[in-house]
């Protein structure tokens, strides 16, 4: 990569971009094989390490559930507690660094070349960035973590906020205004700038090695910087198969567990009973619209079912906004951005803080749960973002984003707090949230004091599983481009083996048991993953730099 | 009889497209026809090309060679997908409405989506032209 200038005599990408000379070429290490009527097309040994590996540790969990759940039941507290300020430093650094790439001048760069277009237009766009990263987490926590931290008497208060309520659960009035306006702000803190920030460094530094620089779509990809051609051996092997391993686990985890907290929400408004069989129904059925989706491709499927849930969640929130009052919400939503905007300082800084409780037990966590599923949606978006400049990708997938889930977190925070304070003996929220803590029938609960409540929680119970099919569908496209060593045009039947193969994961955790301790494990892997993050971050500046630097050699002047 | 043959080709299987090309030869020839070899990337990487217009000068590139060696008139036309292992086969059909091509003549090899439906068997279905597979 020590040439500056496109004379390589493979054109460039569209207009002026720096080429990466490597005489590797993409899917040299695969395997192209038939296996009945079935083309494959596989890198090797990604596909075969990571999918062997992943049948071993489900045969683990299944066989000694025992061991695995007080193993990583132990880990992940642990990592997320000692290494709490790593985590929060980390995410410092990604906020500041894609802030400042925002305004720099390499913010120019434009993703594919100076003179590419965009793939999709801005809505469709949005509604696969939602889909793919935040939605299903926006359905279970905007009305559970808002209350819970303005009424949790555990110590889980955040910065040590003043409670509003007794040790007996009598209001105290003049508490209330402070505790509310900690709880928006320390939700937001959670879903804002830095959960973003996070995605985006992962995005970024695919986006720009593969579109730019010439790279297969694969992790490996975006440390080419600093381990040269090593990339293609065995360290890109491991960084490959981690990634996988991450995303399948990530996703088959969550699948599980989605499908025990929509069966309590059909529990809780329908009667439906809550048992194994409807949480494996449930998953065979989020499964198969999955592959139904999975078939008909990225257009097809992933982008319109995320367009319509976008609308959905929409429709949803306009509801939930003006029947609980679109004036005193609106006013919430302000307050909130003022709540946050004085807050993170003291929220992002690690050091000397009393608050254990939130600050290992949300905060850290959260950090590793988006660190880990970093790989997943940053390559989904990476996959969906060419054609945008450097600034216009951050603007987009860091400010608005942030500035869409604080509202969010406003509305059904806000109304789930006004329906607490109203009349606290009789709130179904407080009783599910603060005196109980089942926080799958938290949004229910919420919905539940509003009008219309059988018809509005309905539709959440669909938006909660259209979003869990996107998740898996996008999962599906991702983990199959990083096993077939970043081709996107392998034969579909390997993307319907990795949606079908999340799913049997999913059901075989399900009646084994095994889904929180696996899910523990993923979310350990988000300590390592910080550190990986934070050479990105390292790598992405010296990819724009070359980039910058080739394009105004070649006189074409900053590309806006 | 045909005056405008489309040959799909998968510059990534250049060599199992042997017969399929000999014959796009012999009826262009015959027919005094003119060729477009069509072609679906990606918008990422592949193995041919970095860019979709890196593609696209391959794929000019190979249309002129086999014009000169054939003996016939042959152009390029490239197409862009997001998701070319799902769209290819209705990028096909829409890409000989829109070049009005007559006769299509495809290879049918690896990669395919399931056994009885190959890429060129979901165009012959669906495609107003005649199309030739060609087996290879």
């Amino acid at each position: 990569m020590s040439d500056t200038t496109p004379d390589t005599g493979i054109p460039d990408p569209e207009g002026h971009s720096h080429l990466i000379e490597t005489d590797y070429e993409i899917g040299q290490d695969n395997i192209e094989t038939r296996l009945g009527p079935f083309g494959l097309d596989i890198h090797n040994p990604v596909f075969l390490i990571s999918g062997a590996s992943i049948v071993i540790f489900v045969i683990y969990a299944l066989l000694a559930p025992g061991q695995a759940e007080s193993f990583f039941g132990w880990l992940r507290p642990a990592l997320t507690s000692t290494f709490d300020w790593v985590f929060l430093w980390s995410a410092n650094i990604f906020v500041i660094f894609c802030l400042a790439l925002i305004v720099l001048p390499v913010g120019n760069v434009r993703l594919g070349g100076s003179d590419a277009t965009p793939d999709y237009s801005y809505a469709g766009w949005f509604a696969m960035l939602f889909a793919a990263g935040m939605g299903i987490g926006l359905m279970f926590f905007g009305v559970l973590e808002p209350v819970y931290y303005f009424g949790t008497p555990w110590g889980d208060e955040p910065l040590g906020v003043v409670r509003p309520f007794t040790e007996d659960g009598a209001l105290i009035e003049e508490n209330v205004a402070e505790a509310r306006r900690m709880a928006l702000a320390a939700t937001s803190y959670h879903w804002a700038l830095h959960p973003w920030a996070i995605y985006a460094v992962v995005a970024l530094a695919l986006a720009l090695f593969s579109y730019n620089k010439g790279l297969p779509l694969s992790i490996r990809s975006a440390f080419y910087p600093i381990l040269g051609e090593r990339v293609w051996g065995w360290w890109g092997h491991v960084i490959d198969t981690l990634a996988v391993f991450a995303t399948l686990f990530g996703l088959a985890t969550s699948l599980g567990i989605g499908a025990q907290q929509a069966n309590a929400g059909l529990e809780y408004i329908y009667g439906v009973p809550n048992t194994i069989t409807v949480q494996v129904i449930l998953i065979i059925g989020i499964t198969a619209v999955a592959l139904i989706s999975v078939l008909r491709g990225l257009d097809g499927g992933v982008k319109v079912l995320s367009e319509i849930n976008m609308v959905i969640a929409l429709l949803l929130l306009l509801f939930v906004l003006f029947a609980a009052g679109a004036g005193r919400i609106l006013a919430e939503f302000v307050a909130g951005l003022g709540a946050y905007a004085r807050e993170i300082v003291p929220l992002s800084n690690p050091h000397g803080r009393e608050d254990t409780g939130y600050l290992q037990g949300w905060t850290a966590f959260y950090w590793a749960w988006w660190i880990s599923w970093s790989p997943f949606v940053g390559m989904f978006i990476a996959r969906v973002s060419r054609g945008r400049t450097v600034r216009e990708f951050l603007t987009c997938v860091l400010i608005i984003p942030s500035l869409v889930c604080v509202l969010w977190m406003a509305t059904f925070g806000g109304a789930a707090i006004n329906d607490v304070i109203a009349n606290p003996d009789a709130s179904a929220v407080k009783a599910n949230v603060i005196d109980a803590y089942k926080p799958e029938l938290s949004l229910f609960a919420m919905l539940d004091g509003l009008p219309l409540a059988a018809l509005t929680s309905t539709i959440g119970i669909i938006l909660v599983i259209v979003f869990f099919v996107t998740s898996s569908d996008s999962g599906s496209l991702v983990i199959d481009t990083i096993t077939a060593g970043g081709k996107v045009d392998a034969p579909v039947p390997q993307r319907v083996f990795w949606c079908t193969f999340e799913g049997l994961v999913a059901i075989a955790l399900l009646i084994g048991g095994g889904l929180g301790s696996l899910q523990a494990m993923v979310i350990s892997t988000g300590l390592p993953f910080a550190l990986i993050l934070l050479a990105i971050c390292v790598c992405i500046w010296l990819g724009l730099k070359t980039e910058r630097d080739a394009v105004r050699q070649s006189g074409a002047g900053p590309a806006e | 009889m045909y005056t405008h043959i489309m040959t799909p080709v998968d510059l990534a299987h250049v060599g199992t497209l042997g017969s399929a090309l000999d014959l796009t030869a012999d009826l262009a020839r015959h027919f005094g026809a003119r060729v477009t070899f069509v072609g679906v990337t990606g918008v990422q990487p592949s193995a041919i090309a970095p860019s979709p217009e890196a593609y696209a000068d391959k794929l000019r590139a190979f249309a002129a060679a086999q014009a000169a060696a054939g003996g016939y008139d042959a152009s390029a036309h490239p197409i862009t997908a997001h998701d070319p292992a799902i769209e290819i086969d209705r990028d096909l059909v829409a890409a000989a409405e829109e070049i009005g091509a007559d006769l299509i003549v495809a290879a049918t090899h690896v990669p395919s989506i399931f056994g009885g439906a190959s890429h060129g068997g979901a165009v012959a279905t669906q495609s107003r032209a005649s199309v030739l597979l060609v087996r290879n």
